[in-house]
């Protein structure tokens, strides 16, 4: 079938299997790799985008199901590695990302999070992500990042202590 | 001032945050366009004989370019000559001989998960489809689940062996050892099977051109890849490029290339085509190696004054279908056994035997958390036994600063420590006797929700192979940048960073202008790599040691530059000039000075060897909430000192000691991998496996202290493993110490809502 | 082996009620309705389930809605489990639906997962049908020869089995009004994703339990207990009566029955407290 998704403000259209996994609609036929895949009973978050607006797990949406639809990867959110948005911003200043795998969906979570709850609790923050696994940094500078963003405090070095 | 020691954000980060890392399945080079996709076909039997394999309805399916079996590897060199299947241990290599275990199963499968053979489609649909078509017929037989199967010898997994006892190890009990003691306990515990869970699983992507294989592979050490793949494909080691591009985690389980991604190797070159691979999850948690499982049985006798005299260590490890690592990881749990204890009588023994599970292998610590969960373990019973606090009972027995460097009676030298420090540290930091006081008031209340304070002391051992080396070469060019080669392959450490701070701090030349290599066996052709807490101090010394001798080069050029005596030029490292001193007008950048170098340019190459292992220590503090009528387990805080020497960079540093206290609480408190009876996996999806969330944690508490080794220029030790060493057994403790005035003394891990469920009931029953 | 894609299917996606009811008919059993996908698309991908057909009805706007009609408050099937969490209609008029909604999956889950595929998929283990029967609830279903009414009690008839006829879709949920007043809601879990180990949902003095048996079950013995005026931990003693929980890796059967007890009885207190 064709497949037709504005991804990133762009549109992508293709003919697919009608099976075909809107993650790998987006890895393969739009040619965007930064959405992962790290589990394949939606589990663990990295292959996190925004689908008009909210964040959902791509391993878990047909790619039709996007069809004529918005896409949102982490690709789409800066204009570059100069012009980063706050949240990744606030990833860097605060170290909350080691190899990477699960740092565009847990970014993209983060975004969606912070448009539905501007200024969230710690709690909040860990409750939130509890669909995003991370193997590397035990969460606590992701948690740090988070909260930074919704301050948008994000200019700063890391800070000292913990 | 000098850049180490500050707080530097990563240079790894933009393209990370932006683009999103170039890991294995992201490769999008031409070499690769038209690359076919692997898929495994793999054992749904943990233990049975093969009689037949149909791949007929396969390769009729579309897109099928080949289905490979065990009968077409016969293009391989044969296998390495029958080494009696001994059992040397100094070794960490597959035991070969009646234990060797085959590329693909030939006629018998040993575990869930065992590739039996390949499929190569166009696409990974048409892959994961043609799997399904590929028929084998398999014959079961009896399988052998858990240590006591395993030795009890009913089934043999390699009837050739004799034996399901692989390996063994360590001193036999002397009947001598706890005499004198006023108090001698015993009891079995279990440090349990865990999956690495890598976010990325295993991937690989092979291609043959021009006589030449080169291997894409998510790794920990691009150049023993290498030497593994010549081996195994009978290549001269010129004849392979591996590449390391993006890693998605290893911790441990992805040391050297692994099994699976041989098989790609050599498919390629078999097929003439392009090759990828990557796995599902549900293969991972099947297919990739699992860490830990080890039995272990402590005994710890001592005086009722607090001081502990004797302890016994007998582990019974676990190593799945086939001996890998796992047949070694005792041997560093032995070489750890006493602790950061002053214990005059210590010994240790191991067997390692084999089950129809999963091949073990390392995972974070490897062997070494397993030597202090035992022993720290011990010392919590051998404190409520005599009614002391557990903190006192530590602090009497922990070897003291004036014996250092200290004797191990398991053999290990301790280079440095301050270990009773580190102790009082953290139970400042904490508020140890307010959470005691608490901790009172709700036992004297009956609350539901109970208090914990869980203790770890710890010492272990990094770069433990410190004798492999590591190598470095940096090269300053005519425009003033600095190159790095490195040998040590970063997946998530943020070398690249590291690399850089010390060229700066020794060069001047800021990190912007410091470019790092690693993992590219072309441009990089030796090199060990990145595990067992080593890269700092082997791999960063190795850069540093490089920058010390091009600044010896540079110096020697600039005072021919400048007419000047060598003696009377020095390096502004703030500024990243040379001059004379006396005269900062007659000064040379290091563009000039690398363009005047000559042909040799300015660059070194070094191969640090002559490093030897270091033994960071530290206290762990965990604070647990545990609900006494479900069961569950609430980590509330967590409070620690993990002292690594001197701390190049201490954001790096500090994320390091964050997620391994992730893993070591994860361990304590929820993962775990489970078995049936029959040997079926049920844990093998990240569903049943769990997983530690942000929402199981709180932030985590941590406190400086840097005691820096003699062993080498930096000072520093390693801090990958740490957190992972201490946090679990200080988890466990606290969930135990908030249940221990019901009358529970110990609950085995992962301290499960279950478990704990079961042990307060079963004390309530027994009172 | 359990596998990231699923069998080959042909998709078909409706635009109105009426168009899912014709293609499900067109094509029999073997096809199955896709809403949010959160329940299905999963089994599909670890080959449990092999649908040739599937009708999304993801995007009929005409069944994603929460009102309030009078007597009733009615929701959508197609309405997500965020939307509900997030509801100030339901917060007010059923805030057990909207509180346990929000305790569903993670935040991606709740954006896709919607009410009436979380029904449908009938699993014991899910929270909102012991919600819904808790509830007193009405599932309103079309098939071919018209709409029908189901009480939430009739509705799940076994494991992941429901009885609703083939083609038929579930269309609407329907909460009567007043509602008793105090409730709560407990969800037992190793970690906060996970599924419920065992969970209770309360509704005055309507008690139902999620996990205990092969559908969701109504802890009648509790209602029974209270409803002859013992206090919640006397009437929570009678929580695993009548009930046949599973025993797997997360509990076993024992586990699991004193789980229930213990959650009745913080439930019950939780309601009171409400009330």
């Amino acid at each position: 079938m064709k497949v037709t998704v504005t991804v990133n403000g762009s549109q992508v259209a293709a003919e697919v299997e009608d099976r075909t996994l809107l993650v790998h609609f987006l890895r393969e036929q739009a040619d965007l790799t930064a959405t992962n895949i790290g589990c394949d009973t939606s589990s663990c978050g990295a292959c996190t985008v925004l689908l008009d607006g909210q964040s959902v797990k791509s391993c878990t949406v047909l790619a039709a199901q996007a069809d004529e639809r918005e896409v949102t990867t982490v690709e789409g959110l800066a204009s570059g590695p100069d012009e980063m948005h706050p949240v990744q911003r606030a990833f860097r200043a605060e170290h909350a990302l080691q190899c990477g795998f699960c740092t565009p969906g847990m970014v993209m979570a983060t975004v969606s999070l912070l448009a539905e709850n501007a200024s969230p609790t710690e709690e909040e923050v860990r409750s939130a992500l509890e669909g995003n696994l991370c193997r590397c940094t035990g969460y606590h500078n992701i948690v740090r990042a988070v909260l930074a963003a919704a301050r948008d405090d994000t200019t700063a070095t890391p800070a000292a202590g913990r | 001032m000098s850049i180490l020691g500050t707080r530097v954000m990563r240079t790894e980060d933009p393209r990370l945050l932006t683009l999103g890392g170039t890991y294995v399945d992201d490769l999008r080079m031409p070499e690769l366009a038209e690359a076919a996709r692997v898929t495994f076909v793999r054992s749904p039997i943990a233990h049975a004989l093969i009689t037949g394999i149909d791949v007929s309805a396969a390769q009729e399916a579309p897109g099928v370019i080949a289905v490979l079996t065990a009968a077409d590897l016969n293009d391989l060199p044969p296998p390495p000559p029958d080494d009696g299947g001994g059992g040397n241990e100094a070794a960490p290599l597959p035991l070969g001989g009646p234990w060797a275990e085959p590329l693909l199963a030939v006629d018998r499968v040993r575990y869930v998960g065992e590739p039996v053979a390949i499929v190569i489609t166009d696409d990974r649909y048409q892959g994961e489809d043609t799997a399904e078509l590929v028929s084998v017929d398999y014959e079961p037989l009896p399988a052998v689940v858990g240590a006591d199967a395993a030795l009890a010898g009913g089934t043999l997994l390699f009837p050739a062996a004799g034996s399901n006892v692989a390996v063994t190890g360590g001193t036999p009990a002397d009947g001598t050892t706890f005499d004198g003691c006023d108090v001698v306990l015993q009891r079995t515990i279990v440090n349990q099977r865990l999956a690495p869970v890598p976010l990325e699983g295993r991937a690989a992507a092979a291609e043959w051109a021009d006589g030449k294989l080169t291997v894409w592979v998510s790794t920990q050490n691009a150049q023993i890849s290498r030497f593994v793949l010549a081996g195994v494909l009978g290549l001269d080691p010129g004849a392979i490029r591996v590449v390391a591009p993006d890693v998605g985690g290893g911790f441990g389980a992805k040391v050297g290339i692994d099994r699976d991604a041989l098989v790609v190797a050599w498919a390629a070159k078999h097929v003439g085509r392009p090759l990828s691979w990557t796995e599902t999850r549900s293969e991972n948690l099947v297919a990739m190696t699992h860490g830990r499982a080890q039995r272990q049985v402590i005994k710890i006798g001592g005086a009722r004054d607090g001081r502990i005299l004797a302890y016994r260590l007998e582990i019974v490890q676990d190593a799945g279908a086939y001996p890998r690592m796992g047949g070694f990881l005792p041997f560093l749990t032995r070489l750890m056994a006493a602790g950061p204890y002053d214990i005059p009588r210590v010994e240790a023994a191991s067997s390692v035997v084999v089950t129809n599970t999963t091949p073990t292998f390392a995972y974070r610590g490897a062997g070494r958390p397993e030597a202090t969960a035992a022993i720290e373990r011990a010392v919590d019973l051998f404190a409520a036994e005599i009614g002391r606090d557990p903190a006192e009972v530590r602090r009497i027995n922990l070897v003291p600063p004036d014996k250092f460097p200290y004797s191990s009676p398991c053999g290990p030298v301790y280079d440095t420590g301050a270990y009773a420090e580190a102790l009082d540290k953290v139970l400042v930091g904490a508020g140890y006797q307010e959470l005691r006081a608490e901790q009172a008031r709700r036992r004297e209340r009956g609350d539901v929700l109970q208090l914990g304070i869980g203790l770890a002391s710890y010492v272990e051992i990094t770069a433990a192979d410190a004798e492999g080396g590591e190598t470095a070469r940096l090269v300053v060019d005519g425009d003033g940048t600095a190159t790095v080669y490195t040998g040590s392959s970063a997946h998530g450490q943020g070398h690249h960073t590291t690399w850089a701070m010390l060229v700066e701090a020794e060069l001047g030349i800021e990190m912007a202008k410091v470019t790092v290599i690693h993992g590219d066996t072309d441009l990089i052709p030796m090199g060990v790599g990145t595990y067992a807490s080593r890269s700092l101090q082997l791999g960063g010394v190795a850069v540093h040691k490089a920058a010390v001798e091009v600044k010896e080069q540079a110096r020697r050029v600039a005072a021919d530059m400048l007419e000047a005596s060598e003696a009377d030029l020095e390096l502004d490292t703030e500024r990243g000039v040379w001059q004379v001193r006396g005269d900062p007008a007659a000064s040379r950048t290091w563009a000039e000075i690398a363009g005047h170098a000559g042909d040799d340019g300015l660059a070194a190459a070094v191969n640090y060897t002559e490093g030897q292992p270091t033994f960071p220590f530290g206290t762990h503090l965990a604070l647990v909430e545990v609900d006494t009528e479900t069961g569950k387990a609430a980590l509330l805080r967590h409070v620690t000192v993990d002292d690594a020497g001197t701390v190049v960079s201490p954001v790096l540093a500090e994320g390091q000691r964050h997620g391994g206290i992730a893993q070591g609480v994860a361990q304590a408190l929820l993962e775990e991998m489970l078995y049936d009876a029959d040997g079926n996996p049920l844990t093998s999806t990240l569903v049943d496996y769990a997983a530690i969330t942000a929402a199981e944690l709180p932030s985590f508490e941590l406190l400086r202290s840097e005691t820096p080794t003699h062993v080498n220029p930096l000072g520093a030790k390693g801090i990958g493993e740490a957190g992972t060493i201490g946090a679990a057994p200080a988890a466990l403790n606290a969930v135990i110490d908030a249940v221990s005035h019901l009358g529970v003394s110990h609950i085995d891990m992962p301290a499960t809502p279950a478990r704990v469920w079961a042990a307060i009931s079963e004390a309530r029953g027994s009172q | 082996m359990a596998w990231l894609i699923p069998a080959p299917f042909t998709y078909q996606r409706a635009s109105s009620v009426d168009e899912a009811l014709e293609l499900a008919a067109r094509s029999g059993e073997d096809a199955k309705y896709l809403a949010g996908g959160h329940s299905l698309l999963p089994l599909m991908k670890l080959r449990l389930a092999l649908p040739g057909i599937l009708v999304d009805i993801g995007r009929l706007g005409e069944l994603r809605y929460i009102r309030d009609d009078g007597s009733h408050i009615e929701v959508g099937a197609l309405t997500s489990h965020d939307d509900m969490a997030r509801s100030g209609l339901l917060a007010s008029e059923v805030p057990l639906l909207a509180h346990a909604a929000g305790q569903v999956g993670d935040p991606q889950v709740r954006h896709r997962g919607t009410i009436g595929g979380s029904l449908v998929h009938a699993d014991p283990a899910a929270d909102l049908p012991a919600v819904i029967l808790a509830l007193g609830a009405t599932l309103v279903a079309r098939g071919p020869s018209g709409s029908r009414e189901i009480g939430a009690g009739a509705f799940f008839r076994g494991l992941f089995e429901t009885s609703l006829q083939p083609g038929e879709l579930l269309t609407a949920i329907r909460i009567p009004k007043p509602l008793a007043v105090g409730w709560s809601f407990q969800k037992f879990t190793k970690r906060a994703i996970d599924w419920a180990i065992v969970g209770v949902a309360v509704q005055g003095g309507s008690v139902a339990l999620v996990n205990m048996g092969q559908t969701p079950l109504r802890a009648t013995a509790v209602e029974q207990a209270l409803a002859s005026g013992a206090g919640p931990r006397d009437a929570a003693a009678h929580a695993a009566e009548d009930s046949s929980p599973p025993d797997d890796i997360n509990a076993g059967r024992g586990y699991r029955e004193h789980l229930a007890r213990v959650l009745v009885a913080r439930a019950l207190e939780e309601s009171r407290s409400r009330s």
